[in-house]
């Protein structure tokens, strides 16, 4: 069945991708023109350290450069930097800058901006706290070269710097990553390909950016984040639209060019108009989650957790929460399915549902008959969707259930209360992550154990962080592969959270756009408007 | 008459004082924290616990008053949590939009619903009266967002005559800016067309009876003058007070027009805080609003006067 459904969605997303992934290539690619494009979200927060709101990121990668990129196949390579090079014992890195480097207020990108940037990063980064923690010095050599310093061992230093996701090690000029990882900066200047127009920004409405003609790319071709980011437009105007409809209507019309993120049940439209293409810029996709508080019975209870994996039917909850069988695919690991670290160790109770075997669980639990809070969030489609199927199953197998219905501000305030659940708190929570940023254990907020310092539901789990330890201080891929399925085997089993399934959202632009970048986020470079 | 004007306007200072304190203890009564939503999807507990720290989120609610009315004395609405701006540019940056379109979209009601009143009632029990009662019952029923989508399908989307979304200002020329306020200020302007035309016609109804009606006809005068000058004048009081309470509504209904629509005005600047719950940004926002509400109420007082110069304060 497995197997199956796999192959069906494979099949489904492939077919998607081929038929739209020539069309943003279709054409020549032409300089100049203003690309419209209508963003997931509303842009309020400018600063990609101070947050890790994705509309945030993704308007960082207009505005800043990173010093390694990430490719469209997992490879980190050099953005900023020029060459680097690792001591024979593997504890030094010395990074040496590009040549023509400049922030856009026309200063020269120096090693002492970056060292600055990668310090505020480490501050709030998960990633970059465990490199910080390993890290005896950083320091600028000269004007284009620093080097970093290791006090223990850390083999994934160069997938940290060219971490994908939030937070993104930006740079950002030193005067400005001087701010306490706690504030705003209350400048947007960055040395990527396009600077921020901050007269023209209207929260809620529109964010304009304008092509940094003193960029200079690398000379090579690019590839998600990584290679030559060369300019094609002179401007780039996000909308914020909160209405799908009027989205839909004004692609429809051309009066604006992208649309990020359409809702699925709009996508058969958009296909049948000619004028218009899909694309599925992230095929690694999206993982649903299930996230039991551990801190509260009956949760903190390992049998009456361990019961929701018997319970968990990942197609049901894909059915409810997406819907259409070729945007989603069954994956049984809590390591993104796309990616190295994907895996099958102690995941046979989470591939085959038991409800017998759950039941019984709840029984062995000692469970009490208590309401188990349940938060449903009922403004988001596919967490509605999962809330429902949850409060199906957990009545299946014996567990009284109170759904709190609530939107997903609510949620975040909700969530975040480790009171108990009838003092305001909860019992279950459903989110998403994506795939980049369940991709490895470093970045996996899912697989820490951290207890309080771990992500909502807190579970205290010493073993998965000392793993995690392990894992950054292995060196080798294989001894890392290994580490990562020893993770995964207690994740599962002390059930840290259950994943219920992945899933890929195209995008949808005019014909006329060209050169759209496979990503996690939308990128503008590479990109033309005919 | 100046004297009360001015005794009116003193008077709406204790008033936006009980509105602000109202605002801001209704805000913090609900659930929902800034401090997560900015946090991110990342953020543990200690993160939000600095950030709300820093945003002074965790002093007492009367600590958090005194602040916010200190500030709102020396005619500072606060800062964005969010964005950073300060709450008076972000409504400088929208006011504009929300005010055209109020202003157009009660143009429309006005110029249409007051002569289709005046007609049906005029023309009683024929069928003009029950077409115009049939467009009242419907225009009033229509969901705003539904005849939005409706219109721009026809009219955007079909015929491609007018944009389906996004405001152009004034400067831009006055071509681009009426075409991009037209379907958003007819959406709008329909159901207080249709309540207005109904408040008209029963207004005039009452007043049509009058001897001094009957009179004017018999004097020999021209129905389009009987109906001008002597009945709508006399039936108009009503329809002020009605014009005036719409113009308060539009505001508020200006909320889903600009989402359908895509503008940048103050309902949707409202409608977003509230969401993320910035509350300087509600805050100030519902002040304002709340000014401008008692502002026309005023104004609807003062026309009460200059119709109907019986009427003393």
């Amino acid at each position: 069945m497995t197997q199956l459904d796999r192959r069906r969605f494979l099949a489904g997303a492939t077919a998607t991708a081929a038929a739209a992934l020539a069309a943003p290539r279709a054409h020549a690619q032409k300089s100049g023109g203003t690309l419209r494009f209508v963003a997931q979200a509303d842009l309020k927060i400018l600063d990609p350290v101070w947050t890790t709101a994705y509309i945030t990121r993704n308007h960082a990668y207009l505005i800043y450069d990173t010093l390694f990129g990430t490719d469209d196949k997992l490879q980190v390579r050099p953005q900023m930097v020029d060459k680097h090079s690792v001591s024979k014992d593997g504890m030094k890195y010395t990074f040496t800058l590009r040549n023509g480097l400049k922030w856009h207020d026309g200063q020269p990108v120096v090693a002492e901006d970056c060292v600055e940037s990668l310090k505020r990063w480490m501050k709030k980064d998960r990633f970059g706290r465990l490199l910080a923690a390993h890290t005896a010095k950083i320091a600028p050599a000269d004007r284009r070269t620093f080097t970093l310093e290791l006090g223990e061992r850390f083999g994934p230093v160069l997938e940290a710097l060219g971490k994908p996701s939030s937070n993104v090690p930006f740079m950002m000029p030193a005067r400005l990553a001087a701010t306490s990882a706690d504030e705003q900066v209350k400048e947007i200047v960055g040395s990527g390909p396009f600077r921020f127009s901050k007269d023209e920004w209207q929260p809620g409405n529109q964010v304009v950016y304008v092509r940094n003609p003193d960029y200079v790319p690398r000379n090579e071709a690019a590839s998600g984040s990584a290679g030559g980011k060369k300019v094609f437009l002179d401007k780039v105007i996000w909308r914020y639209m909160p209405d799908h409809a009027t989205a839909a209507a004004a692609l429809a019309a051309g009066e604006v060019d992208w649309w990020e993120i359409p809702p699925l049940d709009f996508i058969p439209k958009i296909e049948q108009d000619s004028t218009l293409a899909t694309f599925l810029p992230d095929p690694l996709g999206t993982q649903g989650w299930l996230r039991p508080n551990h801190l509260h019975p009956p949760f903190n209870n390992k049998k009456a957790r361990q019961a929701l994996v018997h319970m968990m039917n990942q197609e049901t909850y894909l059915q409810a929460a997406i819907g259409v069988a070729k945007y989603y695919r069954p994956c049984h690991s809590v390591f993104a399915c796309q990616g190295p670290y994907r895996s099958t160790a102690g995941a046979e109770g989470l591939a085959r549902q038991n409800l017998e075997r759950a039941r019984q669980l709840v029984k062995e639990s000692g469970y009490d008959g208590r309401p188990v809070t349940v938060v449903h969030v009922t403004d988001i489609a596919l967490l509605n969707g999962a809330a429902l199927v949850t409060r199906e199953l957990l009545g299946s197998i014996g567990f009284n259930v109170d759904l709190k219905a609530m939107d997903w501000s609510t949620n975040l305030a909700v969530r975040a209360k480790k009171d108990p659940p009838d003092k305001g708190g909860w019992n279950i929570v459903h989110t998403w992550w994506m795939a980049a940023d369940v991709m490895h254990p470093a970045v996996h907020f899912g697989v820490s154990g951290a207890g309080p310092g771990a992500w909502f539901g807190w579970p205290e789990i010493p073993q998965l962080e000392k793993l995690i330890t392990d894992w950054v201080r292995a060196s080798d891929q294989a001894r890392r592969k290994q580490i990562a399925d020893e993770v995964q085997k207690i994740a599962l089993d002390e059930v840290a959270y259950v994943p219920w399934g992945e899933y890929v959202l195209p995008t949808a632009f005019r014909r006329s756009v060209g050169g759209i970048l496979k990503f996690i986020a939308p990128l503008f470079w590479n990109v033309s408007i005919a | 008459m100046l004297a009360e004007v001015l005794r009116r306007l003193g008077a709406t200072i204790p008033v936006m004082g009980v509105v602000a304190i109202a605002v801001f203890a209704l805000l913090h009564v609900t659930p929902g924290d800034p401090a997560v939503i900015i946090a991110g999807d990342y953020a543990t507990t200690d993160d939000i616990a600095r950030i709300r720290t820093r945003l002074g989120l965790d002093q007492p609610f009367h600590a958090q008053v005194a602040i916010w009315l200190g500030r709102i004395v020396r005619g500072d609405l606060g800062t964005s949590i969010f964005s950073g701006l300060p709450v008076s540019t972000l409504i400088g940056q929208r006011a504009a939009t929300t005010a055209w379109l109020t202003l157009f979209a009660m143009l429309i009601s006005v110029g249409v619903g007051v002569p289709i009143g005046v007609l049906a009632a005029w023309r009683k029990g024929s069928w003009l009266d029950r077409g115009v009662m049939m467009f009242a019952v419907s225009g009033f029923s229509m969901p705003t967002f539904w005849l939005g989508f409706i219109l721009v399908y026809v009219f955007a989307v079909t015929a491609g005559w007018l944009p389906v979304q996004g405001y152009q200002p004034l400067a831009a020329g006055l071509w681009p800016f009426l075409r991009h306020l037209i379907l958003p200020a007819v959406t709008l302007s329909v159901v207080y067309m249709a309540l207005i035309a109904r408040m008209t016609r029963a207004s005039m109804l009452g007043v049509l009876d009058e001897d001094y009606i009957r009179t004017a006809f018999a004097k020999g005068l021209a129905p389009r003058r009987v109906l001008v000058r002597h009945a709508l004048k006399n039936a108009s009081l009503p329809v002020v007070t009605i014009i005036g309470i719409g113009f308060a509504l539009l505001i508020g209904g200006a909320v889903v027009t600009e989402s359908v629509f895509a503008l940048p005005g103050l309902g949707r600047l409202t409608v977003d805080a509230i969401v993320r719950r910035d509350y300087p940004v509600i805050q100030g926002v519902l002040l304002v609003v709340s000014g401008v509400y008692v502002l026309i109420n005023l104004v609807v007082d003062v026309l009460y006067v200059v119709l109907d110069p019986r009427i003393r304060y």
